[in-house]
């Protein structure tokens, strides 16, 4: 099986979510004409990412009473979709979310766990924490969808590879730092922030032996840029296709899907993964100070 | 020694994008800047050209009566080579009335109200040229707090703020500003014979060591004298950093209401636009 891949990375104007939504079916409609099954957008792509106090004018829910929600819903009736967005739930609580799209209907959402509240970052001042990682089903089979920082806990691409997911879809919205020497690690062109995203998500992929699909948005807020540079690894490691620098772009790759039978006949390391092992030590490591 | 040279391509990449971005944001398509003759500005003008095209960028110069025929002559050459739009305004007759107010005027006083008097010039040329200021100041000067307070310093936007002395001359090097203008002794050209490096009292090179470990490295002070810098000029430096912090940050505004510009009131300048 064939799935037709476009990882769109996008430059957002800040909370403005209605031309942020124009921009999206602009993307959805050149991805549906190329051929594409899947687009997917990166962390925040409705609203952009230094919200502050943006955030509670700018939140939506993924449901078809959605003014939003309702248009990115028809659109999926022809092309599945993965958006990023500021989540409200019922008790007024604000997240970092991913919906997934699909036929009309939303199959999933993730609410980002890991709010980086260091450095340059704030996100735990100003949205609640996810509490929960879980893979869902989808016409292209199961699929663990995950938000920047959570990608940098090993714990949450481990537990959506547990529960099923062979396609990893990952979202930012990273801001671009560490310039480095000329050629230094061999490269150019490339911030420090670009090269260790990527790292991980190959290795995510031959650790994991599955597909990881990663998009970032573009373009400048205030004085952070945002680096793009979507990906695609395959379950054996290999890169299939890099997005550009610091440029918006979609991307079109196609994932062979039958890569996981043969990576996997070659590679057991799913089947010989010994959950109850971890389990066991797990509850062992996280028991209270007096009872070890 | 640590390595401070960067990847000049990608580092030009971003920052042109900064400008034209944050210019065209803002509604605006032009930048103005004062060019001294000096590396800053110098390369400052080149990003902006290449961000917003030479039609769009004017660059001002604003010499006092004792400013060096070579700054004024090194301004011209980046002028001719950029193909920029320019201007001359002579800041003599209006900063040396306020000079002949206080006969004791010291020199650090003219040289403020030259620099302020240079902001006033930049700020009426960005109303009448529709553009927006384009600040010069680099990471070792502003760190240094060796500027201006609304002087220099007052800018629209800073393209040049992340990057020390030694990568200015890096990345100048790259975009084409003339070799004189990179292999001269910095200079503010507020009085005849000042250099930075002798007003500071240290070379930029060496500062510029000190401030990459105890800033972008996190180095504790005795860490950076381990790796064989002087104690007395390290914490010389650090004091430095610290007594200026307020030159980088807003006055503060005392908080009485429920919500406060600054504490709660949160937004990026980008906010709406």
């Amino acid at each position: 099986m064939k799935l037709n891949l476009a990882l769109a990375q996008i430059n957002t104007t800040l909370g403005n979510v209605e031309k942020n939504l124009e921009k999206h079916l602009t993307f959805i409609d050149h991805a549906r004409s190329d051929g594409a099954d899947l687009i997917v957008f990166p962390e925040l792509s409705l609203t952009g990412y230094v919200l502050q106090d943006l955030v509670p004018t700018v939140s939506h829910k993924a449901v078809p009473e959605d003014p939003i929600f309702h248009q990115l819903l028809q659109a999926s009736q022809k092309i599945d979709i993965m958006v990023g967005f500021v989540e409200e739930d019922v008790r007024n609580r604000f997240y970092i979310a991913s919906a997934y799209l699909s036929e009309g209907k939303v199959l999933h959402v993730h609410r980002k766990n890991y709010l980086p509240t260091y450095g340059l970052f704030d996100e735990g001042r100003f949205f609640a924490m996810g509490d929960g990682a879980r893979a869902f089903d989808t016409r292209f089979g199961r699929v663990g969808m995950l938000i920047c920082e959570d990608f940098w806990h090993a714990s949450l691409p481990y537990l959506l590879w547990l529960d099923g997911a062979d396609l990893f879809l990952f979202a930012s919205a990273s801001p671009g730092r560490g310039l480095p020497h000329p050629g230094e690690n061999g490269e150019v062109g490339r911030l420090a922030s670009s090269r260790w995203v990527d790292e991980i998500n190959r290795a995510y992929a031959g650790l994991f032996t599955s597909f990881v699909c990663h998009t970032n948005r573009v373009g400048y807020e205030d004085g952070l840029n945002f680096w793009g540079g979507a990906c695609a690894y395959d379950p054996e490691g290999t890169a299939l296709v890099h997005g550009p620098q610091h440029e918006e772009a979609l991307t079109r790759v196609q994932l062979d899907l039958n890569q996981l039978h043969r990576t996997r006949a070659r590679l057991p390391l799913l089947r010989d993964e010994r959950t109850s092992m971890v389990l066991r030590e797990m509850n062992r490591i996280v028991k209270p100070e007096g009872d070890k | 020694m640590s390595d401070l040279s960067i990847d000049t391509d990608l580092a030009r990449k971003i920052l042109t994008g900064f400008i034209q971005t944050e210019i065209t944001r803002a509604g605006f398509s032009k930048a103005v800047l004062g060019l001294s003759g000096g590396i800053d500005s110098a390369l400052a003008c080149y990003l902006a050209v290449e961000a917003l095209g030479a039609k769009n960028v004017l660059a001002v110069r604003m010499p006092y009566r004792t400013s060096s025929q070579g700054s004024l002559d090194h301004a011209q050459l980046i002028i001719d080579d950029l193909g920029v739009e320019s201007l001359t305004v002579p800041i003599t007759d209006m900063v040396e009335p306020l000079f002949e107010k206080f006969p004791d005027i010291d020199q650090r006083r003219k040289g403020n109200i030259m620099a302020r008097e240079r902001m006033i010039i930049l700020f009426d040329q960005s109303e009448a040229f529709h553009g927006l200021v384009i600040g010069t100041g680099n990471k070792t000067e502003i760190l240094l707090g060796y500027s201006t307070w609304y002087g220099d310093s007052a800018c629209a936007l800073n393209p040049l703020g992340d990057l020390y002395k030694h990568q200015i001359r890096q990345l100048s090097r790259a975009v084409g500003v003339p070799a004189p203008i990179i292999d001269k002794a910095p200079s503010a050209d507020l009085w005849v014979g000042q250099t930075d490096e002798q007003e500071l009292g240290f070379t930029y090179d060496m500062a510029d060591q000190i401030l990459y470990l105890l800033i972008d490295q996190r180095y504790t002070p005795e860490e950076v004298v381990e790796a064989g810098f002087k104690e007395e000029f390290v914490r010389g430096i650090l004091q430095r950093v610290r007594r200026n912090q307020f030159k980088r940050v807003l006055p503060p505004i005392a908080k009485l209401s429920n919500r406060t510009i600054g504490y709660d009131f949160l937004y990026l300048r980008d906010w709406g636009i």
